[in-house]
């Protein structure tokens, strides 16, 4: 037991059982679905959990500090509509560019939440309510309610979700799988890592101390609303690659189950705690559950009241399991503590 | 309270929001101020104010119920699938109210008795409900409700009036005496602004927290009823998205959104100022999605225009010692 305890965190057995959860879940599914194990269906859960998960880590960022994006919704919607008229616009655009089109429209986004937030001391969950609203009303304003067709993009985009970049056996991990693991890599080295990481952490769970030793909070919340936007921004982009037709309606609601993959992560709602992988974990076992109870005829109603049911336990498991967990794993830190003198005192 | 206080304070702000608002209206359309136009005002957005009350209680409690929306698609689709099932519809209409009951019981455990963040556990709600009221309807409409029912949402039965605006008016009534005249009410604020303390003074913190949640839910559920009562046809997607509106709603009323400060009078006139912005933006032609975006702004800018205030003010005095 010590040796684990020495290696394994609390947080990190949470996510060992998430994982567990989602093998789980798919040996049940495998079990009453005919056909389950094949690429189609690996293709149809993973197309869906790139775009939550990859929105999800930037909301992971925002409420590790005690806040939280509910404009993510109107942010995806808004750049999978800009980037997919640039891209009709111009077929020429090279795709760097529209990808910088719909980061760049996230970014901005942020910037203004983060902007509302530091320096007009506003609480997030106003500030982002509101441009819920607004960043959706100026979206349809500025589109006429028009609606981006798949005929309209360049051929690069519409053959972007059979783009394989490499292959596990029969599976595809396509560009957008790719650049999914790539982003979770990279934010979770950042997160857990970097100073620049730590202080995501520090601030959340007490900003009061991270003020007192001189942290620069504003800095830190301002970035972390840019980089929320900025994955937005970047979730647009792969919803435009994944469904082609782009209403001004796309991504209504979704930032409810960006919160919802985030909490069922294991993230902390209050702040402080929280990782990455584990925010990406959650987005997959709710992909799961969402596109294998889809299959299942009988239930496809059954799909978001078992998703409200699995999100109580997981928050209920964090506050029950989690907090044991801690307890033991401090109480074995004291008593280390405790033999290390001994030690000593025994030459051997 | 002082005129010159009045001026200053929240209150005075939104009165003056509501000033400008309704003369603007009244110079673009002469009948705005008819009876027929006010009742008409109401009538339009009549459930999500009727929720916006209890949300005030539980705001200011230092909570937030993110479901109550889901809880008024569940209450109407209970409806629609019991009556479709050969129920009476007066049974049907006490197992709605019963089925929001159960629903806040459900949110209220989780938060008061086990100490979750209500955030959470009403976001987990919003989902579930709205999964069961699914469930129960699929995809299909329910219509062909008894006439009286329809009735009580669409026809005025008392003078000019609704059932649904004498409904509203009573609750208000109601509401406003336990939150201001009442020592629940007192619990309420003092467990808002912290609830170490009340414990610590021997309130019973989660009997309370209970009761105010489960009160949440029967006034979603009874929306709800009210609600398929006025469309006459029964959805699943009934009232999807109405939580925003009702949260704006109540944090514009100048209720602090960590709970503990905030009254019923700010709500009453924040409710009367984005309906008569909502009416008279459709009298100018300005559609939906425009006008949900004026009220985020509005939003915002009531929490930002105090405190650039605040710290101008700051400043001016740090320049003058």
């Amino acid at each position: 037991m010590n040796w684990l305890q020495r290696h394994i965190q609390p947080e990190q057995v949470r996510e060992l059982i998430l994982l567990l959860l989602i093998v789980v879940a798919i040996t049940a599914f495998a079990s009453v679905i005919p056909n389950y194990f094949t690429p189609r269906t690996f293709d149809r859960i993973a197309s869906s959990v790139v775009i939550i998960a990859v929105a999800a880590i930037g909301q992971t960022l925002v409420v590790v500090t005690r806040n939280i994006d509910l404009s993510v919704g109107s942010l995806v919607g808004g750049a999978a509509y800009f980037a997919g008229t640039i891209a009709g616009l111009d077929k020429g655009l090279p795709p760097v560019a529209v990808v910088m089109v719909a980061v760049a429209l996230g970014v901005a986004g942020g910037a203004l939440n983060g902007l509302l937030v530091t320096l007009g001391r506003i609480p997030s969950i106003i500030v982002t309510l509101g441009t819920l609203a607004i960043y959706r009303g100026v979206l349809v304003d500025l589109s006429g309610a028009k609606t981006v067709t798949t005929d309209s993009l360049p051929q690069w985009i519409v053959d972007l979700p059979h783009t394989t970049v490499f292959s596990l056996g029969r599976l595809d991990f396509t560009v957008s799988i790719v650049l999914m693991l790539g982003m979770v890599a990279i934010a979770q080295l950042v997160i857990t890592r970097l100073n620049f990481g730590r202080r995501f952490y520090a601030i959340g769970s007490n900003p009061d101390a991270a003020q007192l030793i001189g942290m620069p909070i504003r800095r830190t919340l301002f970035t972390a609303f840019v980089l929320s936007g900025a994955l937005a921004g970047l979730a647009g982009f792969l919803t435009l690659a994944r469904f082609g037709t782009i209403t001004v309606d796309n991504a209504r609601g979704l930032e409810l189950q960006v919160v919802a993959a985030v909490v069922v992560g294991g993230v902390n709602i209050f702040g402080g705690s929280g990782t990455v992988v584990g925010a990406t974990l959650g987005a997959i076992l709710i992909g799961t559950l969402e596109q294998s109870l889809y299959r299942l005829d009988i239930s496809e109603f059954w799909r978001d009241a078992l998703l409200g049911l699995l999100i109580l336990l997981a928050v209920a498991s964090d506050a029950v399991i989690l907090e044991r967990l801690r307890a033991l794993w401090a109480r074995t830190e004291l008593k280390l503590l405790d033999k290390k003198p001994v030690a000593r005192e025994r030459p051997s | 309270m002082s005129a010159a206080r009045l001026l200053k304070s929240w209150e005075g702000l939104l009165l003056l929001m509501l000033a400008v608002v309704v003369g603007l209206s009244i110079e673009h359309s002469p009948v705005y101020l008819g009876v027929g136009n006010i009742v008409n005002l109401f009538q339009l957005e009549i459930e999500k104010i009727i929720v916006a009350l209890t949300m005030t209680l539980i705001i200011i409690n230092g909570e937030i119920d993110l479901s109550v929306a889901s809880v008024m698609g569940l209450s109407a689709c209970v409806i629609a699938w019991l009556f479709h099932h050969g129920v009476p519809m007066p049974l049907a209409m006490l197992a709605a109210l019963a089925a929001g009951g159960v629903a806040g019981l459900i949110n209220g455990f989780w938060v008061a008795y086990v100490g979750l963040p209500s955030l959470a556990v009403t976001l987990a709600g919003l989902i579930g409900y709205r999964g069961i009221a699914r469930v129960l309807v699929e995809d299909r409409s329910f219509g062909g409700y008894p006439d009286w029912f329809n009735a009580i949402g669409q026809r005025a039965q008392f003078g000019p009036l609704t059932v649904s605006i004498v409904v509203f008016l009573v609750l208000y009534a109601v509401i406003a005496v336990v939150l201001h005249r009442s020592g629940f009410g007192r619990l309420i604020y003092v467990m808002g602004n912290s609830l170490q303390a009340a414990r610590y003074s021997g309130v019973r913190v989660r009997p309370v927290k209970l009761s105010l949640f489960v009160t949440s839910g029967v006034v979603a559920a009874l929306a709800g009823l009210l609600y398929a009562a006025r469309l006459g046809s029964v959805r699943g997607d009934m009232a999807q998205g109405f939580e925003l509106d009702i949260i704006t709603m109540v944090l514009l009323g100048g209720v602090s959104i960590f709970g503990g400060s905030g009254n019923l009078a700010g709500v009453g006139l924040s409710i009367l100022v984005i309906l008569n912005l909502r009416n008279g933006m459709g009298l100018a032609d300005i559609t939906g999605n425009t006008q949900t975006s004026v009220i985020g702004a509005l939003l915002i800018l009531s929490v930002l225009a105090p405190n650039m205030v605040q710290t101008i003010r700051d400043k001016w005095k740090g320049r003058q010692t």
